[in-house]
C-alpha cells in the first residue's frame, strides 16, 4: 500500500496556478497512514485548493499526489471530502444521504452501514428529517456519517466546523477524534484556526501567503485528550502562530 | 484558502428554531431532542390566517368592480360592459354548454404544446447548462429566436398546419420551450459545486448523476422556470386561437365581437383567460413550494 519511504499519501512539488497568480507553490509533504495532519494557513492561501487537488477535484499545474502508491488523477470512494458549505443534499433525508455512496451494495450491507454511520455521528432519531430542518452541527455530522458509511480510508476536510458556533465546534472536535481513534483513518484537515489544529493534529502544516508554500511542519506530541492549558499545548500553539506572522503582545 | 472556497454555507445558518433541535445545543442527545422536534418543514399556517390572507385581494377585487361599474355606468354603457352583465355573458356561455368546451379546447392545445416544450426543453436545457461547449455553440442562436414574438411565428404556422389544432400547439411550443431550456440551462449553473463535488467523490456518473443529483439539485430553480413559461404559453394559446381555429376562449373573444358586438362575451372570455392563468401558475407555485423541492 506504502511507498517505499514509508509515505501513505505522498505529495511532490505541488503547484497550482490560477493566471496572473500562483496558488500553490512547489508544495511537498507526507502523511503517515492512520495520522490526523491539520493544514493552516493565511486566509486566502489556498488551502482549500491544496484539498481539492489532494481530493482529485482538480489537477495541479505542476507536481504530483500520490496515494497508497497510486497517482491521483481523480476522485475515488476510497478517499472521501468533507466540505465546510454542507454537500448534504437537500432532497434527501439524513438516512438517504448516508447512503447516496453505498449504491452497489446489496439491501442488508446498505442498511447495516447506514445504520451505523448515524450512530457514530450521533444523529439517531433523525434518520428520516431532511437536510433543511437540520441544524449547521447537524448536517455536518450528517456528511461525516456519508463519509464513514462508505469505509474511506481516507478522509479530506475543509474547514469542516468552520461555519459553526463555538460550542459546536468543540463537540464536533471531540466527537471526531473519537471516531478517528477508533477507526484510524488518514486524516487531511485544512483550517484557519490554530487552536483546532493543535487539538486535533499529529503534526500540523504551515502554510505561507499565497503563492502557498509549505513554511513549517509542527509536530503535536501530545496525549489525548488534550489539555489546553498545558503548556506544551500553548507553545505550539504559539509556535504555530508566529510562523502565521501573528505577533503576540 | 481561495475566495471562491469562502462562499457562505449553502443553506444559511441556522435558524433560532432550528438551533433549538440541535442536540449539541439543547445539551442533550439526539434521541431526546428527536422527540421535541416535530417533522414540520414549514411553520403551519392555521386556518384562520389563511382565510384572513385572503381579505385584502379579496376587498381590492371588490373595489376594482365598484369601479368598473361606476366607470361603465357613467360612460353610458357603450365603451365596456359593467360586471354585472359580463357575469349574465358567462352563465349565458355555461347555459348553452360552451363555456366548459372552450376553457377545455384552450386547455388541451396548452397541455399539448407546454408538455412537448417541457419534454424537449428541459434535457436540451441541462445540456446546455452541463457542456460549456455547447452552450456556447447554441446561445446566440435562441437569444436570436428567443425575441421573436410567438405571434410573429402566425403566418408560418397557419402554412405549415393550415387552420386545425397543430398550429396553435406549434405556437405555444415555440413560446414556451426556449424560456424552459434557458430556465434549465440557469438552474445547472446554479448548482452549488460541493453537490457536484461529492457526487463525483461518490463515483456517480451518466444517467445516474442526472437523475440522482443534477435533477433534483436544478429543480428549485427550473420550476420557477416552467411557471414562467406556462403563463406565457397561456398567452400564446389565447392570441393563436384568435387566427387559426373555431374553438377556444381566443376564439370566443374574436368570434363575439365579429358575429354581433357582443363585448359582454368579449369581456367575459377575457376574465375566464385571467382566471384560468391565476390558477395554473397557483398550481405550479404550490409544486414548487412542496417538501421535497423547497430548499
Amino acid at each position: 500500500m506504502c511507498s517505499a519511504d514509508g509515505a501513505f499519501i505522498s505529495v511532490r512539488n505541488l503547484s497550482v496556478d490560477f493566471q496572473p497568480v500562483g496558488v500553490l507553490d512547489r508544495v511537498s509533504f507526507d502523511v503517515a497512514q492512520g495520522e490526523l495532519v491539520c493544514v493552516v494557513g493565511p486566509s486566502g492561501c489556498g488551502k482549500s485548493t491544496l484539498l481539492n487537488v489532494l481530493a482529485g477535484f482538480q489537477a495541479p499545474t505542476a507536481g504530483s499526489v500520490r496515494i497508497g502508491g497510486a497517482e491521483v488523477d481523480g476522485p475515488d470512494k476510497s478517499r472521501i471530502a468533507v466540505f465546510q458549505e454542507s454537500a448534504v443534499f437537500p432532497w434527501l433525508t439524513v438516512e438517504e444521504n448516508v447512503g447516496f455512496g453505498l449504491l452497489g451494495l446489496s439491501r442488508g450491507e446498505r442498511r447495516r452501514r447506514v445504520a451505523a454511520g448515524i450512530e457514530r455521528v450521533g444523529l439517531g432519531g433523525f434518520e428520516h428529517a431532511y437536510p433543511p430542518q437540520l441544524s449547521g452541527g447537524m448536517k455536518q455530522r450528517a456528511e461525516v456519517a456519508r463519509a464513514l458509511a462508505t469505509q474511506a480510508r481516507v478522509l479530506f476536510m475543509d474547514e469542516p466546523f468552520g461555519a459553526l458556533d463555538f460550542l459546536t465546534r468543540l463537540k464536533l472536535r471531540a466527537d471526531l477524534l473519537d471516531i478517528w481513534r477508533a477507526e484510524r483513518q488518514t486524516i487531511v484537515f485544512i483550517t484557519h484556526d490554530v487552536e483546532e489544529a493543535v487539538q486535533l493534529a499529529d503534526r500540523v502544516l504551515v502554510l505561507s501567503r499565497r503563492p502557498a508554500a509549505v513554511v513549517a511542519e509542527v509536530r503535536i506530541d501530545l496525549g489525548r485528550p488534550r489539555d489546553l492549558d498545558a503548556p506544551a499545548y500553548l507553545r505550539a500553539r504559539d509556535r504555530i502562530l508566529e510562523l502565521l506572522g501573528v505577533t503576540r503582545a | 484558502m481561495t475566495p471562491a472556497a469562502r462562499r457562505l454555507p449553502v443553506s444559511g445558518d441556522a435558524t433560532a428554531s432550528q438551533r433549538a433541535i440541535d442536540p449539541e445545543l439543547a445539551g442533550g442527545r439526539p434521541e431526546a431532542a428527536a422527540t421535541v422536534a416535530a417533522p414540520s418543514r414549514r411553520e403551519e399556517v392555521p386556518g384562520r390566517r389563511a382565510l384572513l390572507g385572503l381579505g385584502p385581494p379579496l376587498a381590492v377585487g371588490a373595489g376594482l368592480a365598484l369601479t368598473w361599474h361606476v366607470a361603465a355606468r357613467a360612460s353610458g354603457g357603450d365603451l365596456v360592459p359593467t360586471p354585472g352583465e359580463v357575469a349574465l355573458a358567462i352563465g349565458e356561455l355555461a347555459g348553452k354548454g360552451v363555456l366548459l368546451d372552450y376553457v377545455v379546447a384552450s386547455l388541451f392545445r396548452v397541455s399539448w404544446g407546454f408538455g412537448l416544450a417541457v419534454l424537449l426543453g428541459v434535457p436540451l436545457g441541462l445540456a446546455l447548462g452541463w457542456y460549456p461547449a455547447a452552450f456556447r455553440a447554441l446561445n446566440p442562436v435562441l437569444q436570436l429566436l428567443r425575441p421573436i414574438s410567438p405571434i410573429a411565428w402566425i403566418p408560418l404556422a397557419i402554412l405549415w398546419f393550415g387552420v386545425s389544432d397543430l398550429a396553435p400547439i406549434f405556437l405555444i411550443f415555440l413560446a414556451s420551450v426556449l424560456p424552459i431550456a434557458m430556465a434549465a440551462a440557469a438552474a445547472v449553473h446554479g448548482i452549488p459545486v460541493v453537490y457536484l463535488r461529492a457526487a463525483r467523490n461518490f463515483g456517480l456518473k451518466g444517467p445516474l448523476l442526472v437523475t440522482k443529483v443534477i435533477l433534483p439539485a436544478a429543480l428549485p430553480q427550473l420550476l420557477t422556470g416552467l411557471r414562467l413559461a406556462l403563463g406565457v404559453a397561456w398567452m400564446v394559446v389565447v392570441a393563436a386561437e384568435m387566427i387559426a381555429v373555431t374553438s377556444g376562449l381566443g376564439y370566443l373573444i374574436v368570434d363575439a365581437r365579429n358575429a354581433g358586438k357582443r363585448y359582454d362575451l368579449v369581456v367575459a372570455g377575457m376574465l375566464l383567460i385571467g382566471v384560468i392563468g391565476l390558477l395554473l401558475d397557483q398550481g405550479l407555485r404550490r409544486l414548487e413550494r412542496s417538501g421535497h423541492v423547497q430548499r
